[in-house]
Protein backbone atom coordinates (compact mmCIF):
# COMPACT_ATOMS: atom_id res chain seq x y z
CA UNK A 1 0.00 0.00 0.00
CA UNK A 2 1.13 3.48 -0.83
CA UNK A 3 2.00 5.69 2.10
CA UNK A 4 -0.80 8.33 2.14
CA UNK A 5 -0.44 11.65 3.94
CA UNK A 6 -3.32 14.03 4.50
CA UNK A 7 -2.41 17.68 4.04
CA UNK A 8 -4.26 20.94 3.54
CA UNK A 9 -2.44 22.18 0.46
CA UNK A 10 -0.04 20.77 -2.12
CA UNK A 11 1.80 23.29 -4.30
CA UNK A 12 3.33 21.74 -7.41
CA UNK A 13 6.43 23.61 -8.59
CA UNK A 14 9.06 25.51 -6.57
CA UNK A 15 9.73 28.38 -8.96
CA UNK A 16 8.61 31.97 -8.40
CA UNK A 17 4.92 31.05 -8.68
CA UNK A 18 4.99 28.10 -6.28
CA UNK A 19 7.17 29.90 -3.73
CA UNK A 20 4.92 32.98 -3.64
CA UNK A 21 1.73 30.92 -3.54
CA UNK A 22 2.95 28.66 -0.72
CA UNK A 23 4.16 31.62 1.38
CA UNK A 24 0.91 33.53 0.78
CA UNK A 25 -1.20 30.52 1.76
CA UNK A 26 0.85 30.04 4.93
CA UNK A 27 0.58 33.75 5.71
CA UNK A 28 -3.21 33.41 5.35
CA UNK A 29 -3.30 30.66 7.95
CA UNK A 30 -3.08 27.34 6.06
CA UNK A 31 -1.44 24.82 8.37
CA UNK A 32 -0.12 21.82 6.48
CA UNK A 33 1.48 22.80 3.18
CA UNK A 34 3.74 20.70 0.97
CA UNK A 35 5.76 22.42 -1.76
CA UNK A 36 6.98 19.96 -4.42
CA UNK A 37 9.93 20.68 -6.74
CA UNK A 38 11.44 18.18 -9.14
CA UNK A 39 14.80 19.98 -9.33
CA UNK A 40 17.35 19.74 -6.51
CA UNK A 41 16.80 23.34 -5.51
CA UNK A 42 14.09 25.96 -5.38
CA UNK A 43 13.86 28.96 -7.67
CA UNK A 44 12.76 27.47 -10.98
CA UNK A 45 14.21 29.48 -13.84
CA UNK A 46 15.43 32.36 -11.61
CA UNK A 47 18.89 31.03 -10.59
CA UNK A 48 19.97 30.88 -14.25
CA UNK A 49 18.56 34.36 -15.04
CA UNK A 50 21.65 36.15 -13.76
CA UNK A 51 20.74 39.44 -15.51
CA UNK A 52 19.10 42.37 -13.77
CA UNK A 53 15.68 43.87 -14.42
CA UNK A 54 13.64 41.77 -11.99
CA UNK A 55 11.60 43.23 -9.16
CA UNK A 56 10.97 46.75 -10.47
CA UNK A 57 7.21 46.33 -10.12
CA UNK A 58 7.07 43.99 -7.10
CA UNK A 59 9.94 45.21 -4.89
CA UNK A 60 10.35 48.68 -6.48
CA UNK A 61 14.05 47.96 -6.94
CA UNK A 62 16.13 46.30 -9.60
CA UNK A 63 17.33 42.76 -8.80
CA UNK A 64 18.91 39.86 -10.65
CA UNK A 65 17.14 36.49 -10.93
CA UNK A 66 19.13 34.79 -8.14
CA UNK A 67 18.52 37.77 -5.82
CA UNK A 68 14.80 37.70 -6.58
CA UNK A 69 14.68 33.95 -5.81
CA UNK A 70 16.64 34.49 -2.58
CA UNK A 71 14.03 36.93 -1.26
CA UNK A 72 11.27 34.37 -1.69
CA UNK A 73 13.36 31.58 -0.19
CA UNK A 74 13.83 33.75 2.92
CA UNK A 75 10.08 34.39 2.93
CA UNK A 76 9.37 30.62 2.78
CA UNK A 77 11.68 30.01 5.71
CA UNK A 78 9.45 32.14 7.92
CA UNK A 79 6.80 29.43 7.74
CA UNK A 80 7.66 26.09 9.38
CA UNK A 81 4.25 24.80 8.27
CA UNK A 82 5.59 24.64 4.70
CA UNK A 83 7.38 21.36 3.99
CA UNK A 84 9.65 21.77 0.97
CA UNK A 85 10.30 18.56 -0.99
CA UNK A 86 12.96 19.08 -3.64
CA UNK A 87 14.10 16.32 -5.98
CA UNK A 88 10.49 15.18 -5.96
CA UNK A 89 8.46 14.60 -9.11
CA UNK A 90 4.69 14.36 -9.34
CA UNK A 91 3.80 11.12 -11.12
CA UNK A 92 0.05 11.34 -11.01
CA UNK A 93 -2.79 13.57 -9.89
CA UNK A 94 -6.53 12.98 -9.71
CA UNK A 95 -9.49 15.37 -9.81
CA UNK A 96 -10.02 14.29 -6.18
CA UNK A 97 -6.67 15.96 -5.38
CA UNK A 98 -4.64 12.84 -4.72
CA UNK A 99 -1.05 13.61 -5.67
CA UNK A 100 1.42 10.74 -6.12
CA UNK A 101 5.08 11.73 -5.96
CA UNK A 102 8.41 9.99 -6.47
CA UNK A 103 11.74 11.09 -5.02
CA UNK A 104 15.04 9.57 -4.02
CA UNK A 105 14.59 10.46 -0.33
CA UNK A 106 11.15 8.99 0.30
CA UNK A 107 10.28 6.82 -2.67
CA UNK A 108 6.62 6.86 -3.64
CA UNK A 109 4.35 9.01 -1.50
CA UNK A 110 0.67 9.83 -1.97
CA UNK A 111 -0.69 13.12 -0.65
CA UNK A 112 -4.39 13.58 -0.17
CA UNK A 113 -4.76 17.35 -0.36
CA UNK A 114 -7.80 19.50 0.43
CA UNK A 115 -6.53 22.01 -2.13
CA UNK A 116 -3.85 22.00 -4.84
CA UNK A 117 -2.01 24.87 -6.56
CA UNK A 118 -0.48 24.22 -9.97
CA UNK A 119 2.75 26.18 -10.46
CA UNK A 120 4.57 24.00 -13.00
CA UNK A 121 5.73 26.84 -15.23
CA UNK A 122 6.40 26.44 -18.92
CA UNK A 123 8.94 24.92 -21.25
CA UNK A 124 10.62 25.92 -24.46
CA UNK A 125 9.46 25.06 -27.94
CA UNK A 126 12.23 22.96 -29.49
CA UNK A 127 13.43 22.63 -33.09
CA UNK A 128 10.88 19.89 -33.75
CA UNK A 129 8.02 22.25 -32.97
CA UNK A 130 8.97 24.55 -35.88
CA UNK A 131 10.28 21.87 -38.27
CA UNK A 132 13.49 23.45 -39.54
CA UNK A 133 14.76 21.32 -42.46
CA UNK A 134 18.36 20.12 -42.72
CA UNK A 135 20.80 17.92 -40.87
CA UNK A 136 20.81 17.15 -37.15
CA UNK A 137 24.27 18.23 -36.01
CA UNK A 138 25.55 19.26 -32.56
CA UNK A 139 25.51 22.96 -31.65
CA UNK A 140 21.76 23.63 -31.62
CA UNK A 141 20.31 24.82 -28.31
CA UNK A 142 17.10 26.29 -27.03
CA UNK A 143 17.84 29.66 -25.43
CA UNK A 144 16.84 28.59 -21.92
CA UNK A 145 18.91 25.41 -21.93
CA UNK A 146 21.90 27.36 -23.21
CA UNK A 147 21.31 29.88 -20.43
CA UNK A 148 21.45 27.00 -17.93
CA UNK A 149 24.64 25.59 -19.47
CA UNK A 150 26.43 28.96 -19.51
CA UNK A 151 25.28 30.44 -16.21
CA UNK A 152 25.02 27.39 -13.97
CA UNK A 153 27.54 25.00 -15.55
CA UNK A 154 29.97 27.61 -16.91
CA UNK A 155 29.93 26.17 -20.42
CA UNK A 156 30.94 28.15 -23.53
CA UNK A 157 29.04 26.76 -26.54
CA UNK A 158 31.13 27.95 -29.51
CA UNK A 159 32.55 30.97 -31.33
CA UNK A 160 29.90 32.21 -33.75
CA UNK A 161 26.19 32.10 -33.06
CA UNK A 162 22.94 32.79 -34.88
CA UNK A 163 19.78 33.26 -32.83
CA UNK A 164 16.37 32.38 -34.22
CA UNK A 165 13.53 34.18 -32.49
CA UNK A 166 13.52 37.51 -30.68
CA UNK A 167 11.71 36.48 -27.51
CA UNK A 168 13.17 37.86 -24.30
CA UNK A 169 15.29 34.80 -23.53
CA UNK A 170 16.82 34.96 -27.03
CA UNK A 171 17.64 38.66 -26.63
CA UNK A 172 19.15 38.11 -23.17
CA UNK A 173 21.28 35.28 -24.58
CA UNK A 174 22.48 37.46 -27.48
CA UNK A 175 24.04 39.80 -24.92
CA UNK A 176 25.28 36.99 -22.70
CA UNK A 177 27.05 35.27 -25.61
CA UNK A 178 28.58 38.58 -26.74
CA UNK A 179 29.92 39.31 -23.25
CA UNK A 180 31.60 35.89 -23.15
CA UNK A 181 33.33 36.56 -26.47
CA UNK A 182 31.03 34.68 -28.83
CA UNK A 183 30.15 36.63 -31.94
CA UNK A 184 26.39 36.83 -32.47
CA UNK A 185 25.99 37.32 -36.21
CA UNK A 186 22.25 37.86 -36.29
CA UNK A 187 18.99 37.57 -34.42
CA UNK A 188 16.29 36.43 -36.83
CA UNK A 189 12.58 37.06 -36.22
CA UNK A 190 9.82 35.53 -38.32
CA UNK A 191 7.32 38.25 -37.46
CA UNK A 192 7.66 41.90 -38.60
CA UNK A 193 8.10 42.89 -34.92
CA UNK A 194 10.10 41.62 -31.96
CA UNK A 195 8.17 39.59 -29.42
CA UNK A 196 10.55 40.73 -26.66
CA UNK A 197 10.45 43.71 -24.34
CA UNK A 198 11.57 47.00 -25.81
CA UNK A 199 14.26 47.44 -23.14
CA UNK A 200 15.77 44.07 -24.09
CA UNK A 201 15.93 44.97 -27.78
CA UNK A 202 17.77 48.17 -26.85
CA UNK A 203 20.08 46.88 -24.12
CA UNK A 204 20.84 43.42 -25.52
CA UNK A 205 21.06 44.09 -29.26
CA UNK A 206 21.51 47.80 -30.01
CA UNK A 207 24.13 48.22 -27.24
CA UNK A 208 26.31 45.59 -28.95
CA UNK A 209 25.41 46.35 -32.60
CA UNK A 210 23.84 42.92 -33.06
CA UNK A 211 21.69 42.99 -36.20
CA UNK A 212 17.99 42.10 -35.83
CA UNK A 213 16.49 40.75 -39.05
CA UNK A 214 12.71 41.11 -38.82
CA UNK A 215 10.55 38.96 -41.14
CA UNK A 216 13.38 36.43 -41.61
CA UNK A 217 13.72 32.78 -40.72
CA UNK A 218 16.12 29.84 -40.92
CA UNK A 219 15.29 27.71 -43.96
CA UNK A 220 17.95 25.02 -43.52
CA UNK A 221 20.58 23.78 -41.09
CA UNK A 222 23.90 22.56 -42.56
CA UNK A 223 26.74 20.52 -41.09
CA UNK A 224 27.27 16.85 -40.33
CA UNK A 225 28.81 16.43 -36.86
CA UNK A 226 28.70 20.09 -35.87
CA UNK A 227 26.50 22.84 -37.29
CA UNK A 228 28.52 24.80 -39.91
CA UNK A 229 26.02 27.27 -41.31
CA UNK A 230 22.34 28.10 -41.66
CA UNK A 231 20.36 29.22 -44.68
CA UNK A 232 18.26 32.30 -44.01
CA UNK A 233 15.47 33.85 -46.05
CA UNK A 234 13.07 36.75 -45.69
CA UNK A 235 9.40 35.77 -45.42
CA UNK A 236 6.40 37.19 -47.29
CA UNK A 237 3.17 38.48 -45.77
CA UNK A 238 1.97 34.88 -45.33
CA UNK A 239 5.22 34.06 -43.46
CA UNK A 240 6.44 31.87 -46.35
CA UNK A 241 10.20 32.04 -47.08
CA UNK A 242 11.14 33.92 -50.27
CA UNK A 243 13.68 31.34 -51.52
CA UNK A 244 15.12 33.57 -54.26
CA UNK A 245 16.45 35.85 -51.54
CA UNK A 246 17.98 33.08 -49.45
CA UNK A 247 21.51 33.61 -48.06
CA UNK A 248 23.85 31.66 -45.78
CA UNK A 249 25.35 32.58 -42.40
CA UNK A 250 28.25 30.51 -41.11
CA UNK A 251 28.00 29.61 -37.40
CA UNK A 252 28.91 26.84 -34.97
CA UNK A 253 25.98 27.54 -32.67
CA UNK A 254 22.28 28.04 -33.36
CA UNK A 255 20.10 29.28 -30.51
CA UNK A 256 16.33 28.83 -30.69
CA UNK A 257 14.08 31.29 -28.88
CA UNK A 258 10.82 30.39 -30.56
CA UNK A 259 8.30 30.47 -27.78
CA UNK A 260 7.28 28.97 -24.48
CA UNK A 261 4.47 26.53 -23.78
CA UNK A 262 2.78 26.17 -20.37
CA UNK A 263 3.47 22.71 -18.97
CA UNK A 264 0.04 21.20 -18.44
CA UNK A 265 0.29 17.41 -18.49
CA UNK A 266 -0.81 17.30 -14.85
CA UNK A 267 -3.62 19.80 -15.47
CA UNK A 268 -5.02 17.51 -18.17
CA UNK A 269 -4.74 14.48 -15.88
CA UNK A 270 -6.74 16.32 -13.25
CA UNK A 271 -9.40 17.16 -15.84
CA UNK A 272 -8.79 20.92 -15.80
CA UNK A 273 -10.10 22.83 -18.82
CA UNK A 274 -7.35 24.58 -20.83
CA UNK A 275 -7.64 27.83 -22.79
CA UNK A 276 -6.35 27.31 -26.35
CA UNK A 277 -5.26 30.99 -26.47
CA UNK A 278 -2.85 30.71 -23.52
CA UNK A 279 -2.20 26.95 -23.44
CA UNK A 280 -2.87 27.08 -19.68
CA UNK A 281 -5.81 26.37 -17.39
CA UNK A 282 -8.95 28.50 -17.56
CA UNK A 283 -9.00 30.36 -14.23
CA UNK A 284 -11.35 32.75 -12.43
CA UNK A 285 -10.59 35.91 -10.43
CA UNK A 286 -9.31 33.68 -7.59
CA UNK A 287 -7.11 31.65 -9.96
CA UNK A 288 -9.29 28.62 -9.32
CA UNK A 289 -9.39 26.26 -12.30
CA UNK A 290 -12.50 24.51 -13.57
CA UNK A 291 -11.86 21.69 -11.04
CA UNK A 292 -12.95 22.41 -7.48
CA UNK A 293 -10.09 23.18 -5.11
CA UNK A 294 -7.42 23.18 -7.81
CA UNK A 295 -5.81 26.57 -8.35
CA UNK A 296 -3.11 27.61 -10.84
CA UNK A 297 -0.67 30.52 -11.12
CA UNK A 298 2.43 31.69 -12.94
CA UNK A 299 3.66 30.57 -16.35
CA UNK A 300 1.59 27.39 -16.24
CA UNK A 301 -1.45 29.68 -16.67
CA UNK A 302 0.02 32.05 -19.26
CA UNK A 303 3.54 33.03 -20.22
CA UNK A 304 4.45 36.27 -18.43
CA UNK A 305 6.86 39.05 -19.49
CA UNK A 306 7.79 39.83 -15.89
CA UNK A 307 8.32 37.61 -12.86
CA UNK A 308 6.87 40.46 -10.79
CA UNK A 309 3.45 39.72 -12.27
CA UNK A 310 3.94 36.01 -11.52
CA UNK A 311 4.51 36.86 -7.85
CA UNK A 312 1.51 39.17 -7.64
CA UNK A 313 -0.80 36.65 -9.30
CA UNK A 314 0.53 33.74 -7.22
CA UNK A 315 -0.15 35.61 -3.98
CA UNK A 316 -3.77 35.98 -5.13
CA UNK A 317 -3.89 32.21 -5.79
CA UNK A 318 -2.27 31.34 -2.44
CA UNK A 319 -4.64 33.53 -0.45
CA UNK A 320 -7.61 32.24 -2.44
CA UNK A 321 -6.63 28.64 -1.68
CA UNK A 322 -6.57 29.58 2.01
CA UNK A 323 -10.04 31.14 1.70
CA UNK A 324 -11.24 28.01 -0.11
CA UNK A 325 -9.95 25.84 2.74
CA UNK A 326 -11.91 28.00 5.20
CA UNK A 327 -15.00 27.44 3.08
CA UNK A 328 -15.21 31.07 1.97
CA UNK A 329 -14.87 30.41 -1.74
CA UNK A 330 -17.25 27.98 -3.28
CA UNK A 331 -18.44 28.13 -6.83
CA UNK A 332 -19.04 31.80 -7.43
CA UNK A 333 -21.16 33.50 -10.04
CA UNK A 334 -18.82 34.52 -12.83
CA UNK A 335 -18.79 36.15 -16.25
CA UNK A 336 -16.74 34.81 -19.15
CA UNK A 337 -14.28 37.10 -20.92
CA UNK A 338 -14.60 37.21 -24.70
CA UNK A 339 -11.60 38.28 -26.78
CA UNK A 340 -12.45 40.79 -29.51
CA UNK A 341 -10.37 42.68 -32.08
CA UNK A 342 -6.57 42.44 -31.66
CA UNK A 343 -6.77 40.42 -28.44
CA UNK A 344 -4.84 37.15 -28.30
CA UNK A 345 -5.53 36.23 -24.70
CA UNK A 346 -6.96 37.51 -21.43
CA UNK A 347 -6.28 36.08 -17.96
CA UNK A 348 -8.34 35.41 -15.85
CA UNK A 349 -10.84 34.04 -18.33
CA UNK A 350 -13.70 34.21 -15.80
CA UNK A 351 -14.44 37.32 -13.74
CA UNK A 352 -16.11 36.60 -10.42
CA UNK A 353 -19.10 38.87 -9.72
CA UNK A 354 -18.26 41.76 -7.42
CA UNK A 355 -14.56 40.93 -7.34
CA UNK A 356 -11.87 43.45 -8.28
CA UNK A 357 -9.88 41.57 -10.95
CA UNK A 358 -6.58 42.63 -12.48
CA UNK A 359 -6.54 41.47 -16.11
CA UNK A 360 -3.41 40.47 -18.04
CA UNK A 361 -4.13 41.09 -21.70
CA UNK A 362 -2.00 40.22 -24.71
CA UNK A 363 -2.46 41.78 -28.16
CA UNK A 364 -2.04 39.99 -31.51
CA UNK A 365 -0.20 42.77 -33.34
CA UNK A 366 1.38 46.17 -32.59
CA UNK A 367 -0.59 49.38 -33.04
CA UNK A 368 -0.81 52.92 -31.73
CA UNK A 369 -3.57 54.99 -30.11
CA UNK A 370 -6.02 52.13 -29.75
CA UNK A 371 -9.04 52.24 -27.47
CA UNK A 372 -9.03 49.36 -24.97
CA UNK A 373 -12.70 48.41 -24.47
CA UNK A 374 -13.61 46.22 -21.50
CA UNK A 375 -17.29 45.69 -20.92
CA UNK A 376 -18.71 49.21 -20.78
CA UNK A 377 -15.37 50.84 -19.92
CA UNK A 378 -12.82 52.31 -22.27
CA UNK A 379 -9.26 53.49 -21.90
CA UNK A 380 -6.81 54.85 -24.44
CA UNK A 381 -3.58 52.90 -25.06
CA UNK A 382 -0.96 54.90 -26.90
CA UNK A 383 1.23 51.91 -27.71
CA UNK A 384 0.18 48.29 -28.00
CA UNK A 385 2.75 45.56 -28.56
CA UNK A 386 2.39 41.76 -28.41
CA UNK A 387 5.62 41.70 -26.37
CA UNK A 388 4.22 43.83 -23.53
CA UNK A 389 1.33 42.83 -21.27
CA UNK A 390 -1.61 45.24 -21.20
CA UNK A 391 -2.87 45.78 -17.65
CA UNK A 392 -6.42 46.64 -16.68
CA UNK A 393 -8.23 46.11 -13.38
CA UNK A 394 -11.95 45.38 -13.49
CA UNK A 395 -13.72 47.14 -10.64
CA UNK A 396 -16.15 45.23 -8.40
CA UNK A 397 -19.06 47.42 -9.51
CA UNK A 398 -18.30 46.79 -13.21
CA UNK A 399 -19.64 43.26 -12.93
CA UNK A 400 -23.09 44.60 -12.06
CA UNK A 401 -23.53 46.36 -15.39
CA UNK A 402 -22.25 43.68 -17.73
CA UNK A 403 -24.55 41.85 -20.11
CA UNK A 404 -23.55 38.35 -19.02
CA UNK A 405 -19.98 38.51 -20.32
CA UNK A 406 -17.02 40.89 -20.69
CA UNK A 407 -15.83 41.65 -24.17
CA UNK A 408 -12.22 42.83 -24.32
CA UNK A 409 -11.06 44.47 -27.54
CA UNK A 410 -8.74 47.09 -28.97
CA UNK A 411 -10.55 49.43 -31.35
CA UNK A 412 -9.53 52.07 -33.86
CA UNK A 413 -5.78 51.73 -33.54
CA UNK A 414 -3.32 53.04 -36.12
CA UNK A 415 -0.70 50.84 -37.75
CA UNK A 416 2.66 50.91 -35.98
CA UNK A 417 5.33 52.64 -38.10
CA UNK B 1 21.86 62.56 -35.91
CA UNK B 2 21.34 59.68 -33.49
CA UNK B 3 18.06 57.92 -32.89
CA UNK B 4 17.42 56.29 -29.51
CA UNK B 5 14.56 54.17 -28.27
CA UNK B 6 13.65 55.19 -24.76
CA UNK B 7 13.48 52.16 -22.45
CA UNK B 8 11.97 53.74 -19.37
CA UNK B 9 8.39 52.70 -20.10
CA UNK B 10 6.51 50.63 -22.70
CA UNK B 11 5.76 53.71 -24.85
CA UNK B 12 9.26 53.31 -26.32
CA UNK B 13 9.52 56.90 -27.59
CA UNK B 14 11.88 57.31 -30.50
CA UNK B 15 14.09 60.15 -29.44
CA UNK B 16 16.22 62.06 -31.97
CA UNK B 17 19.42 63.73 -30.89
CA UNK B 18 21.44 66.17 -32.97
CA UNK B 19 24.78 67.60 -31.97
CA UNK B 20 24.80 71.36 -32.39
CA UNK B 21 27.42 73.96 -31.58
CA UNK B 22 25.72 74.95 -28.35
CA UNK B 23 25.05 71.39 -27.21
CA UNK B 24 22.52 68.66 -27.93
CA UNK B 25 19.18 69.17 -29.66
CA UNK B 26 16.86 66.48 -28.33
CA UNK B 27 13.38 65.88 -29.80
CA UNK B 28 10.72 63.16 -29.81
CA UNK B 29 10.62 62.46 -26.09
CA UNK B 30 7.37 62.57 -24.20
CA UNK B 31 8.34 63.23 -20.60
CA UNK B 32 11.21 64.75 -18.56
CA UNK B 33 12.54 61.27 -17.76
CA UNK B 34 12.91 60.61 -21.49
CA UNK B 35 14.86 63.83 -21.92
CA UNK B 36 17.20 62.91 -19.05
CA UNK B 37 17.59 59.39 -20.45
CA UNK B 38 18.58 60.72 -23.88
CA UNK B 39 21.01 63.22 -22.40
CA UNK B 40 22.72 60.54 -20.29
CA UNK B 41 22.81 58.06 -23.21
CA UNK B 42 24.52 60.69 -25.37
CA UNK B 43 27.01 61.90 -22.77
CA UNK B 44 27.77 59.13 -20.28
CA UNK B 45 25.81 55.91 -20.91
CA UNK B 46 25.96 53.42 -18.03
CA UNK B 47 24.89 49.82 -17.51
CA UNK B 48 24.76 47.30 -14.68
CA UNK B 49 26.91 44.37 -15.79
CA UNK B 50 26.02 40.83 -14.73
CA UNK B 51 28.07 37.67 -15.25
CA UNK B 52 29.24 34.49 -13.51
CA UNK B 53 32.62 33.70 -11.94
CA UNK B 54 34.30 30.36 -11.34
CA UNK B 55 33.99 28.63 -7.98
CA UNK B 56 37.05 26.84 -6.59
CA UNK B 57 36.80 23.20 -5.62
CA UNK B 58 33.38 21.73 -6.03
CA UNK B 59 32.51 20.99 -2.42
CA UNK B 60 29.74 23.57 -2.53
CA UNK B 61 28.15 21.71 -5.44
CA UNK B 62 28.19 24.80 -7.65
CA UNK B 63 30.62 25.49 -10.49
CA UNK B 64 29.69 29.15 -11.03
CA UNK B 65 28.62 32.08 -8.86
CA UNK B 66 26.44 34.86 -10.30
CA UNK B 67 27.75 38.43 -9.83
CA UNK B 68 26.86 42.00 -10.75
CA UNK B 69 28.38 45.43 -10.59
CA UNK B 70 26.92 47.08 -7.49
CA UNK B 71 25.90 50.11 -9.52
CA UNK B 72 25.96 50.94 -13.23
CA UNK B 73 29.36 51.32 -14.87
CA UNK B 74 30.27 53.32 -17.99
CA UNK B 75 29.28 51.41 -21.13
CA UNK B 76 32.81 51.53 -22.55
CA UNK B 77 34.08 49.70 -19.45
CA UNK B 78 31.89 46.63 -20.06
CA UNK B 79 34.44 44.58 -22.02
CA UNK B 80 37.46 45.51 -19.86
CA UNK B 81 35.32 44.54 -16.84
CA UNK B 82 34.46 41.19 -18.45
CA UNK B 83 38.17 40.45 -18.89
CA UNK B 84 38.71 40.95 -15.15
CA UNK B 85 35.63 38.91 -14.28
CA UNK B 86 36.81 35.95 -16.38
CA UNK B 87 40.05 35.81 -14.36
CA UNK B 88 38.29 35.56 -10.97
CA UNK B 89 37.95 32.35 -8.95
CA UNK B 90 36.00 32.55 -5.68
CA UNK B 91 36.32 30.34 -2.61
CA UNK B 92 33.21 29.40 -0.62
CA UNK B 93 31.62 30.45 1.60
CA UNK B 94 30.29 33.62 -0.02
CA UNK B 95 27.41 35.71 1.26
CA UNK B 96 24.87 37.29 -1.06
CA UNK B 97 25.96 40.90 -1.62
CA UNK B 98 29.56 40.18 -0.61
CA UNK B 99 32.20 42.14 -2.55
CA UNK B 100 34.05 39.82 -4.93
CA UNK B 101 36.30 42.50 -6.40
CA UNK B 102 36.73 46.17 -5.51
CA UNK B 103 37.07 48.87 -8.14
CA UNK B 104 36.24 46.68 -11.14
CA UNK B 105 38.16 47.78 -14.25
CA UNK B 106 39.03 51.08 -12.59
CA UNK B 107 35.39 52.16 -12.41
CA UNK B 108 35.37 52.60 -8.63
CA UNK B 109 32.40 50.21 -8.57
CA UNK B 110 32.67 46.85 -6.77
CA UNK B 111 31.61 43.50 -8.18
CA UNK B 112 29.23 41.74 -5.75
CA UNK B 113 27.79 38.24 -5.41
CA UNK B 114 24.09 37.87 -6.26
CA UNK B 115 23.70 34.45 -4.63
CA UNK B 116 25.12 32.78 -1.52
CA UNK B 117 27.66 29.94 -1.64
CA UNK B 118 27.02 27.21 -0.72
CA UNK B 119 23.40 27.73 -1.66
CA UNK B 120 21.99 25.68 1.22
CA UNK B 121 19.24 28.24 1.33
CA UNK B 122 17.77 26.71 -1.78
CA UNK B 123 17.56 23.15 -0.48
CA UNK B 124 15.08 21.57 1.83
Amino acid sequence: MLNTREVDLVVIGGGPAGMAAAAAAAGAGVEKIVLLERQEKLGGILPQCIHNGFGLRFFKEELTGPEYAHRFILELKKYPQIQVKTGTMVMKITAGRQVVTAGAAEGLVCYQARAVIFAMGCRERPRGAINIPGTRPAGIYTAGSLQYLMNIEGFIPGREAVILGSGDVGLIMARRLTLEGIRVKAVLELMPFSSGLNRNVVQCLEDFNIPLYLSHTVTAIHGQKRIERVSVAPVDADLRPVVEKEFDLSCDTLVLSVGLIPENELSLQAGVELDPATGGPVVDSFYQTTVDGIFACGNVVHVHDLVDDVSTESIVAGRAAAAYLRGEIGRNRWFPVKAGRNIRSVVPQRIVAGQATPLYIRACFPERNALLCIGNRQSRRRVVSPGETIYYTVKPEDTATTGGFFTVSLEGGEADD
Amino acid sequence: MTELTCILCPLGCRIRVEREEDGLKITGYDCPRGLAYAREEMTAPKRILTAVVKVAGGESGESMLPVKTKTAIPKEKIFPAMEEIKAITVFPPVKIGQVIKENLAGTGVPLVATAPLPDDDYRS
